[in-house]
């Protein structure tokens, strides 16, 4: 019999706009040993199934409308808050996506390990802190924490994000579980460190015999380490079957749009990049910090010595893990960031050269697409508004057309005029990043800085906005500096791929070739580091 | 952090500097002196006197040897308490100042902890605005309303406790201690239950929960260093706030402190007196302030450590 048995769980949250159902009538199990993912876009109720299972739910608003989730026999969604203290962390554990919010700041990882042991909710079964601590430097080891003795007394903010992960891994192990929920353990990390966890979490897994509920938004991390899939959209189940069946034979729609949706294979568009001498060159660009969390005021080389050029009509990609200076390049060349040393050359002039006021004529023919359209759209201006700004200012349109110029823009970017006069929270993720797009062509730019543009969005939004943006620069003769950390992206929609590791330019080749014969070995990490939607790979 | 402590000092000599050109200019330009009382004094007998105080040298002259003296650590002879200095009467009123103070700050930390905390571990239910409400109350009603309340039920209807005096009978410093203390135990009531509410909802503390910890000691352990961070910012100005602001109470309770020296020599137009407890409650100000942004850097881990290296 199953370890897990979960039938007909509902879930709703009762706020003030109204009931809203966040899960409704999920049935599913997982065996000893066995590992469930359950996969869905943002707000399709996969977080909330399992937070509900080990009652970590904010109530109110959440409130458990019906079902049974047997765990070993037990119902923990009836069950007291008592025995839920026993269960938590003893026998069902969890990590969770973030692993420095997830860590508490102000104790060691050492004192944050130990007490799951020192704390016991069984008195019989509590260890004194000097086992404890040996048992916790035997586990720390055994996650890939390198000289756990010293480590013990670090904060978590002495850790990369990987290393933070693996701890937090060792702390949801640390009394044996015999279920695991992971969720999103290997989102908010770079693709090489989503590898190596993900390596990890399945090792663990196979020696200490534990059960995973895995959730993720991420079909292709999936693929790799479920036994099964359940995948949810709005609280409903849309498709559940063995990891093969649903990569290869699934009936349902959803799951079908879901995997057309991930980006794999090469650019389908033929490059639009002119012969000739380069819209921009970039000579010797060196962009320095200062680093004021260092005593000795340390240079941070954030971009070290980068040379390029990008051609007129050309997606130029720029890949690189965080930190690697992708986004202080591309705002480099924008004249955003401050240059140390060397030259952007843009159509014979260099940019580095002008003073504040004499860049004013060059603002609307460069802009930028951010990667957050919550945070980079003005939170109290509508759509009209944003639109018309840029439009207005550079004299683009005056004041009786720029209406049909708005909406003409609204247009381009696929989103309904009846909408000019709502504000950027009443749209979702996707069309608000159709606004910030909206916006950057406004003032008729011919070359754009798009710094993450679909990372914070979901798949199938994302393919949508990168359709949009491929359409964008064809139609308006666009040409684009792409940076992103998702190489699959990147090579959906690049001409040539230049990749930067730790401020430097380390490979540039076109973007075919470079997947087909990588030169340096960190693009051959990076490029093993994807994981593809492809159970058998 | 020894180079953070000296950069802060250094810091606090311009805004000293400020303090004394403003206040002296401010009481010099006020009508009256220290010595044009109703009764007259012969002409002769007031010239004296000017002549002993250096009341009759221009003011630049007046301004720059006092700057001398003050850097000199002396505050001058106290114009009204004659033959004595104005360090000597500080010295005599700090001490049962200060102890009330303390006292005070004592009363506020414990009822206005426990209080925020209690109120943040149940958001928006009865547990939270019950206190909350109090609290409301303890910041609006002023102490010269407070103590004589107290000193109504507890004095005179429950005769339970003395009503006035400082050190002469047991249980005689409850009520201006927390007559003092009730208005800022509001105040941190109101910061620790912000403080602990923005803490309860981090993630680590939905961490602590899944790995079954009690709520005792989610709330004891992982809770409350970081949510008291906003109280102690509060502490250093609180506690000159306490230090300055005792004059009420001392009045109502007859207690021999500062803020009684502090009031009078205002209305006595006692210069130097005025001058000295300006400069050394903004002194005190400073110093608490930096201790209690010590405390806060002390108590985050990733602070202390880039302050360390500044060493």
């Amino acid at each position: 019999m199953a370890l897990l048995e979960v039938n007909n769980l509902k879930v709703s949250f009762h706020t003030r706009n109204g009931v809203v159902k966040a899960v409704d009538d999920i049935s599913f199990s997982v065996n000893r040993g066995e590992t469930l993912a359950i996969v869905g876009e943002s707000g399709s109720g996969k977080s909330v199934t399992c937070y509900s299972l080990l009652d970590l739910l904010p109530k109110p608003p959440a409130v458990i409308e019906g079902g049974i989730a047997k765990f070993d026999n037990e119902d923990l969604l009836t069950c007291n808050a008592e025995r839920m203290r026993q269960l938590r962390g003893n026998h069902i554990a969890m990590i969770f996506q973030d692993p420095m919010t997830s860590l508490n700041p102000f104790l060691t990882i050492g004192e944050q390990l130990i007490e799951p042991l020192i704390y016991h909710p069984d008195k019989t079964q509590r260890l004194s802190r000097k086992t404890a601590q040996v048992e916790a430097i035997d586990l720390l080891n055994e996650v890939g924490i390198i000289n756990p003795t010293s480590r013990f007394n670090s904060y978590p903010h002495e850790f990369s994000g990987g290393m933070r992960q693996r701890v937090m891994i060792a702390m949801a192990l640390i009394n044996k579980p015999r279920l695991l929920i992971c969720d999103e353990p290997t989102t908010a990390l770079d693709v090489t460190i989503q590898a190596q966890i993900l390596k990890l979490i399945k090792q663990l897994q196979k020696t200490r015999d534990v059960a995973v509920i895995f959730i993720s938004h991420d079909l292709g991390v999936v693929a790799g380490i479920a036994d099964k899939v359940l995948v949810m959209r709005e609280g409903k189940t849309q498709d559940q079957n063995t990891t093969q069946e649903v990569f290869y034979n699934s009936t349902s729609d959803y799951t079908k749009k879901l995997l057309s949706a991930i980006p794999s294979g090469a650019k389908i568009k033929p490059s639009g990049a002119q012969q000739g001498s380069p819209l921009i060159a970039v000579n010797q660009l060196k962009t320095y910090f200062k680093d004021f969390s260092d005593s000795k005021n340390k240079l941070v080389k954030a971009v070290d010595d980068v040379s390029f050029g990008i051609q007129k009509g050309e997606i130029f990609g720029l890949v690189g893990e965080s930190g690697s200076g992708k986004s202080t390049l591309g705002r480099s060349i924008l004249q955003l960031a401050p240059i140390t040393a060397g030259s952007v050359i843009y159509s014979g002039t260099d940019l580095g050269a002008l003073k504040a006021s004499q860049i004013l004529p060059w603002r609307p023919k460069m802009q930028m697409i951010f990667q957050d359209p919550y945070a980079s759209l003005n939170p109290r201006m509508t759509v009209y508004e944003t639109l018309a700004e840029p439009l207005l200012y550079h004299a683009i349109a005056n004041k009786q057309t720029v209406t049909k110029q708005v909406q003409q823009l609204m247009d381009d970017v696929g989103l309904a005029r009846s909408s000019a006069l709502k504000y950027p929270h009443e749209f979702s993720g996707g069309q608000r990043q159709r606004i910030a797009i909206g916006r950057a062509i406004a003032s008729q730019p011919e070359f754009i800085v798009a710094d993450e543009p679909v990372s914070a969005l979901d798949v199938t939004i994302q393919a949508q906005i990168l359709e949009l943006i491929l359409s964008l620069v064809d139609k308006r003769n666009l040409t684009m500096l792409f940076i992103s950390h998702d190489l699959s992206v990147v090579r959906s929609i690049c001409d040539r791929v230049a990749v930067m590791q730790q401020g430097k330019l380390v490979e540039l080749a076109d973007t075919e070739e470079l997947w087909a014969r990588p030169q340096m070995p960190y693009t051959q990490e990076l490029l093993n580091a994807i994981p593809t939607a492809d159970p058998k790979n | 952090m020894l180079r953070f402590i000296v950069s802060r000092l250094l810091q606090a000599i311009p805004v000293l500097l400020v303090v004394i050109s403003v206040t002296f200019l401010l009481i010099h330009s006020a009508p009256g002196g220290p010595f044009s009382d109703e009764k007259a004094v012969p002409p002769e007998v007031a010239r004296a006197l000017e002549a002993q105080y250096k009341l009759d040298q221009p003011l630049w002259q007046q301004y720059v040897s006092y700057l001398g003296d003050v850097v000199r650590g002396d505050f001058g002879p106290s114009f009204k308490y004659s033959g004595r200095t104005v360090n000597e009467l500080i010295a005599a009123g700090l001490p049962v100042t200060a102890e009330l103070a303390l006292y005070a700050m004592l009363v506020a930390l414990f009822i206005g902890i426990s209080a925020g905390v209690f109120a943040a571990i149940r958001p928006n239910s009865l547990q939270d605005y019950i206190p909350m409400s109090a609290a409301m109350l303890g910041i609006c009603m002023p102490s010269f309303l407070l103590g004589p309340i107290l000193i109504l039920i507890f004095g005179i209807q429950l005769e339970w406790l003395p009503i006035s005096g400082w050190g002469d009978i047991p249980g005689d410093k409850i009520l201006p201690a927390i007559t003092l203390g009730a208005g800022y135990a509001a105040y941190i009531a109101r910061l620790s239950r912000g403080g602990m509410l923005e803490v309860l909802s981090q993630d680590y503390i939905r961490t602590a929960r899944a790995k079954g910890l009690s709520e005792r000691l989610i709330i004891l352990k992982h809770g409350l260093r970081g949510g008291l961070i906003p109280v102690i910012a509060f502490l250093g100005p609180a506690f000159a706030g306490l230090l300055g602001g005792s004059f009420v109470v001392e009045t109502i309770f007859q207690i021999p402190g500062l803020g009684r020296f502090y009031v009078t020599s205002a209305f006595n137009r006692d210069y130097t007196m005025i001058l000295g407890m300006t400069i050394f409650f903004a002194g005190l100000i400073i110093v608490f302030n930096l201790l209690s942004d010590l405390l806060a850097l002390w108590l985050n881990p990733k602070l202390r450590q880039q302050t360390r290296g500044g060493n």
